[in-house]
């Protein structure tokens, strides 16, 4: 029991770091981020090659999945930051597939379909059992210097122009904000976050292969943000254990149920999901820890 | 040979795929947001489409069927979870409709399972023009969708409710100035916008075989046939289809028939990067 609800806990920390990336952009500066799994993906594989077939420390695979995150997030956005919000949807979107492809076809780097196996996983032999609790503390520890610098983000000047640029990119231009360097770096950022979210994925269950970056992913993500409370990295965090809750919950629930298959469980699983989210939407955008915009400071004159 | 082969079977793809590729911009045109739902309602008008085949409908009949339950699954939606999130923004809405898209797919998936379902259709030879192949069947289902696109149209340029919907699509505050009700356009264009995205899914679904990831499967390629064409743009999207369909034929002869569907994102980066309003520009309706 125990070990499974450390299992939760730090998949859930996973996914809370996904959902502070999320937020970053789309709390803070109002653009989307459809293709997070890609993201993930692109982190996830970048530390696993590095330090398996490459042999790197996994230190190294982890920096290493914070740049290639960030790489990734900069060439999907210097065609789209140009242009409206909508575009960078579709864009997005297109990533997270294209990454899939290249990750099920480009054997000879990726192994296909087949995935990676045998990831290590920090100081494992070492710890044996106690493995899960000291992973757990990392990824806590990765989650807490995220969480602080995202709510530094949020509190600071930069974090206020991100806001007036969600607002109105127009005003903020005219007020002499760089509205396209400011939305290009906080999307390389919010990309290398879900970069390293993916490496502490990937050197957990020390195996990663693509059909474990489906979409999917990214609506856990969304519905995360959305009802924990957008644009507040608190509600993010919250809200990624509350989508972990519902995802374990809905779990027993539908083995319940008597006389459907499996195939119509995870139908059944991805339903609610989806529902969720739309009734999240519709009846409480603002999420349970709603944003808090801070006053504005006093003039100096 | 190879070459021209591909073609001509860009040119039949391309055909098949401007059906809901101009479902899709029209949508985009009144209603304001990209609606992600697009896979899972070509996903059901595909099914809808395959049980009226199966219980012995024409092929026209079947794809009459496909478009009425896709158009309203798309009313429904539109009505209860995307349009009322529109006036907070586009975004609100375009996550939306992911999450309505995954409803659908999922529905389906109930219904139905995973396992691929092909439409039975009696098996004819092909057409031989040199060395050039076509199927009778590919002929049958090219001439449907050239029919309803026609049709769509002259619809656009001559009714009154078509020319209502560009007008509506231009200027939304001129038209409802001049009596036009914008509730009555966007329930117009939520219906047979995503009618066109279901019979789009069937006559994609109809040469190969259909689960409930059919619609996923094609969204990629709807998006860039009407970024290409111009978000917006009904004889754009049109355009962008013939272009995707061809380029992803072409494509399969140079990096393998895997890599078909990253053509339609790179098809969409080159377009943002060099010419962002698309080839016929934006509201070129």
């Amino acid at each position: 029991m125990i070990s499974y609800l450390l299992f939760i806990a730090t998949v859930g920390g996973i996914y809370g770091l996904l959902a502070l990336s999320l937020n970053l952009i789309w709390g803070g500066a109002g653009m989307v981020n459809l293709g997070l799994a890609g993201f993930f993906a692109v982190g996830a594989y970048a530390s696993a090659l590095l330090t398996t077939a490459g042999h790197a420390p996994i230190a190294v695979g982890w920096l290493a999945a914070l740049a290639a995150g960030g790489v990734a997030g900069l060439v999907v956005t210097l065609s789209t930051t140009r242009l409206r919000e909508d575009y960078l949807a579709i864009v997005t979107l297109g990533f997270a597939e294209v990454v899939r492809l290249l990750a099920a076809n480009e054997i000879w780097l990726t192994r296909g379909s087949d995935g990676i196996s045998g990831i290590p996983g920090p100081w494992k032999a070492a710890l044996g059992p106690a493995f899960n609790a000291v992973y757990f503390l990392i990824v806590l520890a990765a989650l807490a210097v995220v969480f602080f610098v995202a709510r530094r983000i949020d509190r600071s000047p930069y974090g206020r122009a991100l806001r007036a640029i969600r607002e109105d990119a127009q005003v903020a231009q005219v007020a002499g904000k760089p509205v396209l360097r400011f939305k290009t770096e906080a999307f390389v950022l919010s990309a290398a976050i879900a970069g390293l979210a993916g490496a502490l994925y990937g050197h957990f269950t020390s195996y990663i292969a693509p059909d474990l970056f489906l979409p999917l992913i990214t609506v856990y993500i969304f519905l995360a943000v959305a009802s924990g409370g957008t644009g507040r990295p608190a509600g993010a965090l919250l809200g990624a254990y509350l989508v972990m809750t519902l995802l374990e919950s809905s779990r027993f629930f539908v083995e319940w149920i008597p006389g459907v298959t499996a195939v119509q469980r995870a139908a059944l699983k991805e339903l609610l999901i989806a529902v969720t989210l739309i009734l999240v939407l519709r009846l409480k955008p603002s999420g349970v820890l709603p944003e808090r915009i801070p006053p504005a400071p006093p003039q100096a004159r | 040979m190879i070459i021209l082969q591909a073609l001509v079977n860009g040119l039949v793809s391309g055909t098949l795929l401007a059906v809901p590729a101009i479902g899709f911009t029209a949508m985009f045109a009144v209603l304001r947001f990209p609606n992600f739902s697009v896979s899972g309602v070509a996903t059901l008008g595909a099914f809808a489409g395959y049980l009226a085949y199966g219980a012995g409908l024409q092929m026209a009949g079947s794809l009459a069927v496909a478009f009425a339950v896709a158009g309203a699954a798309g009313l429904l939606f539109d009505k209860v979870a995307h349009l009322p999130l529109v006036k907070q923004g586009a975004l609100p809405a375009a996550i939306a409709s992911i999450a309505t898209g995954l409803v659908l797919e999922n529905v389906v998936r109930l219904g139905f399972g995973n396992e691929p379902r092909g439409y039975d259709r009696p098996i004819a030879r092909d057409i031989h023009l040199g060395e050039i192949r076509v199927s009778p069947q590919q002929l049958e289902t090219m001439a449907l969708a050239l029919g309803l696109m026609l049709a769509v149209f002259a619809a656009l340029a001559f009714t009154r409710i078509g020319k209502a919907m560009r007008a509506s699509a231009d200027n939304p505050e001129l038209a409802a100035l001049k009596g036009i009700r914008p509730e009555r356009i966007a329930m117009m264009a939520s219906f047979v916008g995503m009618g066109l995205v279901g019979v789009g899914g069937m006559l994609l679904g109809l040469d190969s075989s259909i689960d409930p990831l059919t619609g996923t499967r094609i969204l990629l390629s709807i998006f860039a046939a009407a970024v290409l064409g111009g978000l917006g743009s009904a004889p754009g999207a049109v355009l962008g289809a013939f272009l995707i369909g061809i380029a992803e034929e072409l494509s399969v002869l140079v990096v393998g028939s895997q890599y078909r569907a990253a053509v339609g994102f790179v098809a969409i980066l080159v377009v943002l990067s060099l010419r962002p309003r698309g080839l016929l520009g934006e509201r070129a309706f």
